[in-house]
């Protein structure tokens, strides 16, 4: 896992953080039933900032980045996105959602619906935008992502990798100013990690602002900007990815990175 | 592998296979009926056994329908023209009676509706089949077509019943005025209030004030059909409407009620929850008899509610509780992920049922909606037991003619082809539609 990821040269050039806040995460805490699945969670993101969050499985890093859109609700604390403030309001929510892509580890797409109409589902009903345009700005992201030629098949009809791809250019058709990732390539098979995270360090050389759950640490080494280490509901480590991985402060982050460098 | 290499590993393939031809005994109509019917000795017999008896089964039942009875004016005349004929066995004259259906087939199909009015229902079938062509074959008919459906459930109850032409225009204003007021207030306040008033509004209109302007209207402009009382409806015709009408507003109805029975509101949960175990609860028949007796004691005395209408809306709500729990298996075999994959990208909740969810899982309901539509179509033959002449209602009456005493497979073997005709069409559009939504496979 510690093999680079992408063999090319990684363009730096646009990718720059302001000091624009983008997430502002305060004193978060959340609970399934009684469960407490993330305490006390601080963090901000800035614009143009590439997140990775790693840790063990159940650590609340899926849920963290899933509160962030809202498709889970924080029982205490804040979490504001682009200035507002998540709450039980509808129309925030919406909006919020609206602004924010995500890409989920099974991709998520309309199996009803062709490759096309998934991209445009979204800026037609949501964003208001007319048909034509919205099928030109969904040819464009699905160019971008390599399958232009897909755009009038099914979801079904394509291989893991592909349908991860079309649900990023999903996302991005609603020109979001972040997007999220769940795990992105841990349902997919080997070969077809690469194109997978081919297409999210493109998204990154454009300069947007991501929060990637991975296990990809090749990814998380050469992409990100800060490495994450959750665990137990908790941010226990984060540092830049060179210090990360090769000074890791705290035990419970050696021993993680041990287990998933070693072999 | 050859046996140099018998105890070697490595292997190299130089040469890559090219496809083959399947052997002749698997392709084919040889290769077919080897492999489904003649597939060992056991299957063998079987075979040979069942086609024996489909032989005596057919060897019996076909003498028996081609008989010669077609013009024969009664039961006893029929008997006449078998023994003539020799047909003739232990029991009597064996053979079907056909005479009773060359007379009566009309009646079957349309009870006492008056005999020159007849072209009214046939036209209203007509215009039903234009009215469910976009909705059925969307992909190959005018889209354009879709606002006659629109229209259809207002010419449709107007050419059965007949009256006058403001009826259904007053109808039909009821659903602009809810519309108007509903657009008004959704844009000005908000939407479910929007809906609450323009809702209430069109119930005033159709229950209060429209009786009125139709009474004026009419008295003006007297433009209308004959009237055809509802206690002269029967037949087939009966049937279908009933089975049209709880068939077109129980999938509607089924799906509210099956999102609410998911719904996060309480109170909108347990009245879903309640009505529909309330309504399988109870036998259909139950409710029909609540509908022809029990209801006129509730209603304000000297009002008439129609018979009709009233088995209707039985069928519908009984309907549309089984509708809800189809399609309640459905909405349960969804991925949880399309709820989140739409809600990501900022669907609302109903554009998110309307656009991803809803059409996922009325595709994967569709075998079981179908049933559902097929038991509704069969069921509508309880209401002979409430005194409406249905295909059944009628045979009682026809075998009360002296003539025809004693007939019964002749009538229930008519009556049986007609709805069989009528619910296979129904069960292999299911199946076409099925195939034609299959988007998943590859």
């Amino acid at each position: 896992m510690s093999e680079l990821t992408t063999d090319r040269e990684i363009d730096r050039s646009k990718m720059q953080i302001s000091d624009e806040v983008a997430i502002e995460i305060s004193k978060m805490n959340k609970w399934y039933g009684t469960f407490h699945v993330l305490r006390d969670i601080d963090l901000t993101v800035y614009r143009g900032e590439r997140i990775v969050i790693a840790g063990p499985s159940g650590s609340g890093k899926s849920t963290l980045i899933r509160c962030i859109n809202r498709l889970e609700e924080h029982q205490a604390g804040s979490i504001v996105v682009d200035g507002t403030e998540l709450s039980s309001d509808l129309k925030n929510i919406d909006k919020i959602r609206s602004e924010v892509g995500m890409c989920f580890q099974h991709f998520n797409l309309f199996p009803h619906l062709t490759i096309l109409e998934n991209c445009t589902l979204a800026p037609i009903w949501v964003r208001k935008v007319p048909k034509k345009e919205a099928e030109a700005t969904a040819m464009h992201f699905l160019e971008k992502v390599k399958i232009p030629d897909q755009a009038h098949k099914y979801p079904g009809m394509l291989s893991g990798g592909q349908q991860q791809r079309v649900a990023i250019a999903r996302s991005l058709c609603m020109k979001p100013r972040i997007m999220l990732f769940d795990e992105p390539t841990s349902a997919l098979d080997p070969e077809m990690i690469k194109e997978v995270l081919d297409t999210m360090i493109e998204l990154a050389e454009e300069g947007m602002t991501m929060l990637c759950v991975t296990h990809e640490m090749g990814f998380a080494r050469q992409v990100a900007n800060r490495v994450i280490f959750m665990d137990q509901g908790q941010i226990v480590e984060q540092n830049e990815p060179e210090e990360f991985f090769n000074n890791p402060q705290s035990p419970r982050t050696k021993l993680f990175l041990s287990q998933i460098l070693g072999h | 592998m050859s046996g140099v290499h018998a105890h070697t590993v490595a292997y190299v393939r130089d040469t890559m296979l090219d496809q083959k031809e399947p052997p002749s005994t698997s392709v084919g109509a040889i290769g077919w009926a080897r492999q489904n019917l003649f597939s060992g000795w056991f299957n063998t017999i079987l075979t040979i056994i069942v086609l024996g008896l489909v032989a005596f089964v057919l060897g019996n039942i076909l003498p028996w329908i081609f008989s010669p009875t077609w013009n024969a004016a009664s039961l006893s005349e029929c008997r006449e023209i078998l023994a003539a004929a020799g047909s003739v066995s232990d029991h009597g004259t064996s053979g079907a009676c056909w005479g009773v259906i060359n007379e009566r087939w009309v009646q079957l199909l349309f009870g006492f509706y008056p005999s020159h009015l007849y072209w009214r229902p046939i036209l209203a079938l007509v215009l039903l089949c234009v009215a469910l062509a976009p909705i059925l074959f969307a992909s190959s008919v005018p889209a354009k077509l879709i606002y006659f459906s629109a229209l259809y459930p207002f010419i449709f109850p107007w050419l059965l019943w007949g009256g006058t032409v403001w009826g259904p225009l007053a109808a039909l204003a009821g659903v602009v005025i809810g519309y108007v007021v509903y657009s008004v207030l959704s844009e000005r306040v908000n939407a479910l209030l929007g809906l609450i008033v323009g809702v209430a509004a069109a119930l005033i209109w159709w229950f209060v004030l429209s009786g009125y302007v139709v009474d004026g209207l009419s008295s003006i402009l007297p433009i209308g059909l004959e009237t055809v009382e509802s206690r002269n409806f029967g037949g087939f015709m009966l049937s279908i409407t009933i089975g049209v009408v709880a068939i077109a507003c129980s999938l509607p109805l089924g799906i509210v009620l099956a999102l609410g029975r998911q719904s996060d509101l309480m109170i909108v949960k347990y009245l879903c929850v309640g009505f529909i175990e309330f309504i399988r609860g109870v036998p259909l028949i139950t409710l029909l008899f609540v509908a022809s007796t029990l209801l006129n004691i509730f209603m304000p005395p000297g009002t008439n509610f129609d018979i009709i209408l009233r088995v209707m809306i039985m069928a519908t709500l009984f309907s549309s509780a089984y509708m809800a729990e189809v399609i309640r298996g459905g909405l349960a075999a969804l991925p949880k992920g399309q709820y989140e994959g739409a809600d990501s990208l900022g669907l609302d909740y109903w554009q998110a049922q309307r656009l991803v969810i809803m059409p996922q899982a009325l595709k994967i309901s569709i075998p079981g909606i179908v049933s559902t539509f097929i038991g509704m179509f069969k069921d509508t033959t309880l209401v002979s037991i409430i005194g409406l002449l249905d295909p059944l209602g009628l045979s009682n009456a026809i075998r009360a003619d002296a003539n025809w005493n004693g007939i019964v497979w002749e009538l229930y073997g008519f009556i049986a082809l007609l709805f069989f005709v009528i619910c296979f069409a129904m069960s292999r559009y299911s199946m076409y539609l099925e195939r034609r939504l299959r988007t998943d496979r590859r």
